[in-house]
């Protein structure tokens, strides 16, 4: 089943017959978009109430509508972000539409792991960056965030999983086109709703649990290989 | 007078309502040692501190009275903390290198003041390794972790990396509380040689580090300042009571 051509081919009658190469598009673009989308709202929001605010009213409505999105099942998210990206915004089923939508989705991760991340770097780090004279902003890029940098990678790698798999977040926002997208207006479908909707519609079963299979590897693969990247960059800075 | 570099007066400091410093008087003179003893809470640290202004990172800080640096106040609103930092360098009780390499340690604030010309960063680095002697011992592994170093070695470092500011004082905060006698040894030796060239004001637990370096003495008591008095004189004859019994042991 697993084979090069299922991995380069398109879906043919509906994913019947053909291989999976405008899925495997798809879900690098959504996953992608979204992390680009989710990062640095997420990091900065985590900066904000680590470095730049005291706790107080403002910061406690933040963790809280934070902890509050996450506890969201993500159908209620794509349902959201179909009425929001899809009809209000006219961005239609599509590539933005779906990866917006995972942004607000994986966004709760990324500022907690951030958060908890940039917490644990000793203080004595910022006295010693501040002591030497640097300004708030160098001490934060130069000194806190390199030292947070495991931690920050760690939540987007649990964010990068969950956007690849996510299915119910995505149909209704990025649609299931079986094209490759060529655009971020471009309708298109992941893995995921490829396999639910082969699977669902009994299609074609053996063509289902192939997508699966790639599914899996993949995540493995993305896994270690930023665990690979994270060795390295970490060596530098001890 | 012209040689004094820092004059504190009437400079009281509170946390919150909580007073740690009440109504100090100093007067540094340029190119000495003062050394400033006296128990734990005794705000020691809390004046260091106030000198160049790390106090101001804990909220609810707040002062009074002034702290005049070759003549301007620094607690002024116009003043600039960053540039007060860099005249003002700080080494603190426990060695803290940050996680890069010594080379990289060193040259982290000419980094920060801007400096990007790779040749002149080297020469900064070199020339304040040479200045603490930690030049021979590291040369060959300047690109390696700065955490691996010894402790002694990482507290001589951290005086590198304040020279490389190239400032006009040195802050030590206890910094040979954590050090064997002849690390510590090694860090008295480099104080002798800075004094010509900088003013040092060094906070210590150890009574007698101070006798050994230090031309004038501080003793500070529960925030006070109980008296301020050549060296020698201040060990040999305290005018104050609570002097006498904190040099001859009796608490602290």
């Amino acid at each position: 089943m697993l084979n090069l051509r299922f991995l380069t081919a398109n879906p043919k009658d509906m994913g019947k017959s053909g291989g999976i190469f405008s899925t495997i598009i798809g879900t690098i673009a959504l996953t992608v978009m979204a992390i680009l989308i989710a990062t640095p709202l997420g990091v900065g929001t985590a900066i904000y109430l680590t470095e730049y605010t005291r706790e107080n009213k403002v910061t406690r409505i933040i963790r809280f509508g934070s902890e509050c999105l996450a506890g969201i099942p993500s159908i209620i998210f794509g349902l959201f972000g179909f009425i929001l990206f899809v009809t209000k915004l006219k961005f239609g089923w599509s590539i933005l539409s779906g990866s917006l939508t995972l942004a607000f989705m994986i966004l709760p991760t990324i500022i907690r792991t951030s958060e908890e991340a940039i917490k644990s770097v000793p203080r004595s780090y910022r006295e010693v960056s501040y002591s030497l004279g640097s300004t708030k902003w160098q001490m934060v890029t130069r000194v806190v965030l390199p030292s947070a940098i495991p931690g920050i990678v760690t939540g987007i790698i649990l964010s990068v999983g969950r956007s690849i798999g996510e299915t119910a977040a995505v149909i209704f926002t990025a649609g299931s086109a079986l094209r490759i997208p060529t655009s971020l207006f471009s309708s298109s479908r992941t893995m995921a709703v490829h396999f639910y909707i082969l699977a669902r519609e009994g299609i074609s079963m053996a063509n289902a649990f192939g997508t699966a299979a790639v599914l899996v590897i993949a995540i493995l693969i993305i896994n270690l290989v930023t665990y690979q990247m994270m060795h390295k960059f970490i060596k530098r800075y001890s | 007078m012209d040689n004094i570099a820092i004059s504190v007066k009437k400079f009281s400091h509170y946390f919150g309502e909580t007073q740690t410093l009440k109504n100090i008087n100093i007067e540094v003179y340029k190119n000495e040692i003062l050394s400033i003893i006296g128990p734990a809470g005794s705000g020691k640290s809390t004046f260091l501190r106030a000198l160049n202004r790390l106090n101001d990172l804990v909220p609810d800080s707040r002062v009074e009275g002034s702290i005049e640096i070759d003549g301007e106040d620094i607690y002024k609103p116009e003043t600039s903390v960053v540039e007060l930092r860099r005249k003002l360098g700080m080494v603190f009780a426990t060695p803290v290198p940050l996680p890069r390499s010594t080379l990289e340690n060193v040259a982290f604030g000419a980094r920060m003041a801007g400096v990007r010309n790779k040749e002149k960063l080297n020469e900064i680095v070199v020339s304040s390794l040479k200045q603490v002697s930690l030049w021979e011992e590291v040369k060959d592994r300047l690109d390696s972790s700065a955490l691996k170093l010894s402790g002694g070695q990482q507290q001589r470092l951290c005086i590198a990396r304040i020279l490389a500011l190239k400032p006009d004082f040195i802050l030590l905060d206890e910094p040979c509380s954590g050090l064997d006698p002849i690390s510590t040894m090694k860090i008295e030796d480099s104080l002798r040689q800075l004094k010509k060239k900088y003013t040092i004001i060094l906070v210590t637990n150890n009574t007698k580090q101070a006798a050994r370096i230090a031309e004038r003495t501080a003793f500070f008591l529960s925030g006070e300042m109980i008296e301020l008095r050549p060296t020698e004189k201040l060990f040999t004859t305290p005018a104050d009571q609570r002097t006498n019994d904190y040099i001859s042991g009796r608490f602290g």
